[in-house]
This record gives structure tokens, sequence and C-alpha cells, in this order.
């Protein structure tokens, strides 16, 4: 077996006395797509922070040595960038990206690379999510990191962004952790799931072997079983 | 042109117009008021200024500082919001400096005395408020970015704590300045006016700091070159000189 993107031993993180997370064990590997699901307080993003060294942990959490990560965080929203008179162009400067690699990233998520000129915060919700895409992609990261990147738009919206990871998951071995509560994602663009309970237990695995009836049943508390078309 | 208007002038362009630029970031995140209660923290050094006889800003100066580091220690410490804790540290400045303020005095520390001001303030004028104008420039996208979202910019590799301490500390040295020009009441004027101006013309960050850059520094022309005439204080006409800029841009607003 080669090298891993990630591999993460024996996490364990503690907030304010309580274990949030204690004793995972992950492995994913370059090119996979990693879905992590679970209820509200499980510690998704918990273990997301812990994961890019953003808050302490016990553990081992190991990248790939030299590997380029992309982060777009939960609740980075148009509002803020309303408040500022700045271009899609300038937002990509603020990561210093120039403005090749910017036009190739738009382009990438099925904008117009004129739209470089326009202010950021004018963008329809879909628009900015997709730009929102476009800038994490910048740079050519090996890995991005996304914390529900589609709680702003409409199901089709979120199926494109998704299309747009997966398709630049296969084109250019980009490894992909994903936070979202879309079954839909799940089965159609990723490699494996991560489900984390509120009671401390975990599923690690393909879709289908994680996604079972109980699983679904304590994410969505309700009696549910995914059925796929014949 | 007089020796005195000229350092009026000299002093106030450079003042207002560092101001302004930083007041850019400031509205940006959302932290435009807070330059008020720095401005209060600064009464208490003003204080002593008047009751020993030297310079405004040289006596607001450390006790801004003082605020500051207090404020940017409480926030690591704290994580409250910033604008919390300088309200708690500012209530904490007014309450001192009114112990000890000379109130037959207090004029110039209310409302500046940029008239009055001298060659050695008027070289420490441009200077820090060039100092400030690189500072912030060099590392605007670096500021923003903790302000869209600090885990983002951590990620980026941005240190967070130096560049907010940067950041701080520009915002000291312009609310120290600013005491000289507007005194120490008014300089959320400074830094907030002209840039809510600039934002209403502006359509991109480099049209934003130039416009805010600029509409300050033409607020303190005015309002310094309207003061003999009127035989009123300056202070409060550049303020009002950047109200009405600000008026006139509301016909350009995007918003």
């Amino acid at each position: 077996m080669g090298e891993a993107a990630l591999e993460v031993r024996n996490l364990s993180v503690t907030l304010n006395g309580t274990a949030v997370l204690s004793g995972l064990n992950l492995r994913v590997e370059e090119g996979e797509f990693l879905t992590i699901m679970g209820p509200n307080g499980a510690g998704k993003t918990v273990l997301v922070r812990a994961l890019l060294g953003l808050m302490p942990y016990e553990g081992e959490v190991r990248w790939r040595p030299g590997i380029k990560i992309g982060y777009l965080p939960q609740g980075l929203n148009q509002m803020f960038v309303r408040d500022v008179p700045v271009t899609v162009g300038e937002f990509f400067g603020l990561r210093r990206v120039g403005a090749a690699e910017t036009a190739r990233c738009l382009e990438l998520v099925g904008l117009p690379r004129a739209m470089a000129q326009k202010p950021a915060g004018y963008l329809s919700g879909g628009e900015f999510q997709r730009m929102l895409v476009a800038w994490v992609l910048a740079g050519r990261p090996q890995a991005v990191v996304l914390d529900e990147p589609t709680t702003a738009v409409d199901v089709a919206g979120g199926e494109t962004i998704y299309s747009i990871l997966g398709k630049a998951g296969r084109e250019e071995k980009l490894t992909i952790l994903n936070v979202t509560h879309d079954l839909n994602v799940v089965f159609a663009h990723s490699t494996h799931v991560l489900y984390l309970s509120r009671v401390g237990h975990r599923c690690f695995g393909v879709p289908r072997e994680v996604l079972t009836p109980e699983v679904l049943n304590e994410l969505y508390g309700a009696q549910l079983k995914f059925y796929t078309h014949p | 042109m007089n020796h005195q208007l000229l350092l009026s002038l000299i002093s106030g362009v450079f003042i207002a117009g560092a101001a302004a630029y930083l007041g850019t970031l400031m509205l940006s995140r959302k932290m435009a008021v807070v330059a008020g209660p720095l401005g209060h923290l600064a009464l208490p050094g003003a204080a002593l200024a008047l009751v020993y006889g030297f310079s405004l800003s040289v006596g607001a100066f450390p006790f801004i500082v003082l605020g500051i580091v207090v404020i940017w220690l409480l926030e690591i410490r704290t994580k409250l919001p910033m604008e919390a804790l300088t309200a708690i540290v500012f209530a904490t400045g007014v309450g001192t400096a009114f112990l000890f303020l000379p109130i037959n005095k207090a004029e110039a520390a209310l409302i500046g005395d940029i008239a009055q001001v001298s060659t050695g303030q008027t070289v420490a004028a441009v200077v820090l408020g060039v100092a400030v104008l690189l500072a912030v420039r060099r590392s605007y996208a670096q500021i923003l970015l903790i302000g869209i979202h600090e885990d983002l910019a951590k990620t980026e590799g941005v240190n967070v704590r130096l560049f907010n301490f940067i950041y701080l500390a520009a915002i000291a040295v312009i609310v120290a300045l600013g005491v000289d020009l507007v005194g120490g009441l008014m300089t959320a004027a400074l830094v907030a006016i002209p840039a809510a101006a600039a934002r209403n013309v502006s359509r991109t960050l480099g049209q934003y700091g130039m416009a805010a850059g600029a509409f300050g520094a033409l607020s303190a022309v005015a309002g310094i070159l309207a003061a003999a005439p009127t035989r009123l204080p300056a202070g409060p006409l550049v303020i009002i000189a950047g109200a009405g800029i600000f008026g006139v841009t509301l016909f350009w607003s995007r918003a």
C-alpha cells in the first residue's frame, strides 16, 4: 500500500472537558472522495478543524508531506463580501492567485472568465458558491476540505458543484474531504463515508456498507432506506 | 499662505488620509466605531498633556497602546468580540479621564487643536501617516482574509495574531494622531465617514482605498481652510466636511 493522502491514528478532541471525538482512525488514499456525515453536534466540524491543525487534539494526523490543501469553511457567506467592494478577481487575489489561474478556475466551475471583473457580493447565490469552489481549487491543491459547501444553494446547484468536484477528483487525482447532510452526494460521488454519531459510535467504509437503515434513522430521525433505481 | 496654516494642512491631510484608508478595513470588519471608544481612551493621556503642557498625541499614544494591548490580550483570552472588549476598556478610560481632566482646558482634548500644530508634530504626522499607509497596504489582504474567516486565513498560512496586532497598532497610531486633528470625541468619524463615502462610489478594492484616502484628505483641507474665516474650530469642521462628502456620494450609491 502506498502513502496515503491522509492518515489519522487514535485522534481525540476534547472541548470544555467533554470528549467530542475519541480514538478515531482513518486512512484516505489519493484521489478518494470521503464524505463526513452525522447529526448536528456529532463533531464533524471539530474533526475538520482538527485535521487542518486549527484546534488542539491528541493522536496523530498525518497528511502526505508537501501536500497542498484547499479549505472551504462552514459559514463563509456572501454577506461579508457584500459589505466590501471587491471584485471576483480581487477576491482571488486575497489568496495571491493571479489573473490567469483565476480565469482557469472560473471556467473549471462553469463560470465565464469575464466574471473576474464583477463585484463578488452581487453574484447570485449559486454563482457565489461556484465561485468559492473555484477559489478553493485555485493554485491546484492536491486535497480539498469542504465543510457543507452547498448549504446556500438549491439541489441542482449543489449537484453541479459536486459534479465539478468529482470531475476534478478523477482528472487531477484530487483528494476530497466533504462534510454534508446530502445523501445523494454520498451515493453519487463519494468513494468512502465516515459516519459520526452523537453517542460516540462511528462507521467508516464505502457508502452502501456504512449507510444502513439504522444509521439513516439516526441521521434523519425517520424510517428511511435508500433505494437505487434498477 | 501662512506657515501655521500650511503645517495644519499637511498634518491634516496625512492624518485624515491614512485614517480613511485604514477605515476601509475597519468598515469591512464592522469595527469603524471602535475608533470612537479608542479616542475616548486617549482622554486620560490628553488630560495629562494639558496639565503638563505637552502634545495631545504624545499624551494620548501610551494610553491607546495600553488599551490596544489589553484588548488584544483579552481577545485571545476570552474570544469576546473586539468591539465588546473595546467598550469595556474605553469606559475605563473615560472614567479615569474625568477624574483628572481640567475641565476649563478640556476643549482641545475633546475637539482637537490642529490649528496650533507645531513643525515637530507635523513631521511626526507625515512620518506616522505614511508608515500606517504602508503597513496597512502590505497587510490589507491578510487582515481582510482574517475578517472574512479566521480559520480560512490560518489555513492560508496567515499569522492571525501578528496581523491582528499590526491592525490594532495601526488603529492606535491613527487614533493618537486623530486626537490632534479632531479631538478625542470624534476620532471614529475620521475612519468611518470617508470610508463609508468611498464605499458608496467604489466597485473594486483598489477604488475603495483610493477614494477613501482622497475623501479623508479633502475633508481635512476643507475643514481646516474653513476654520479661519468662520472663526470655528477646525476639528468639527473636518467632520462636517466629511459628512458633506458622504452626502454627495449618496447620489452615486450602489446599494
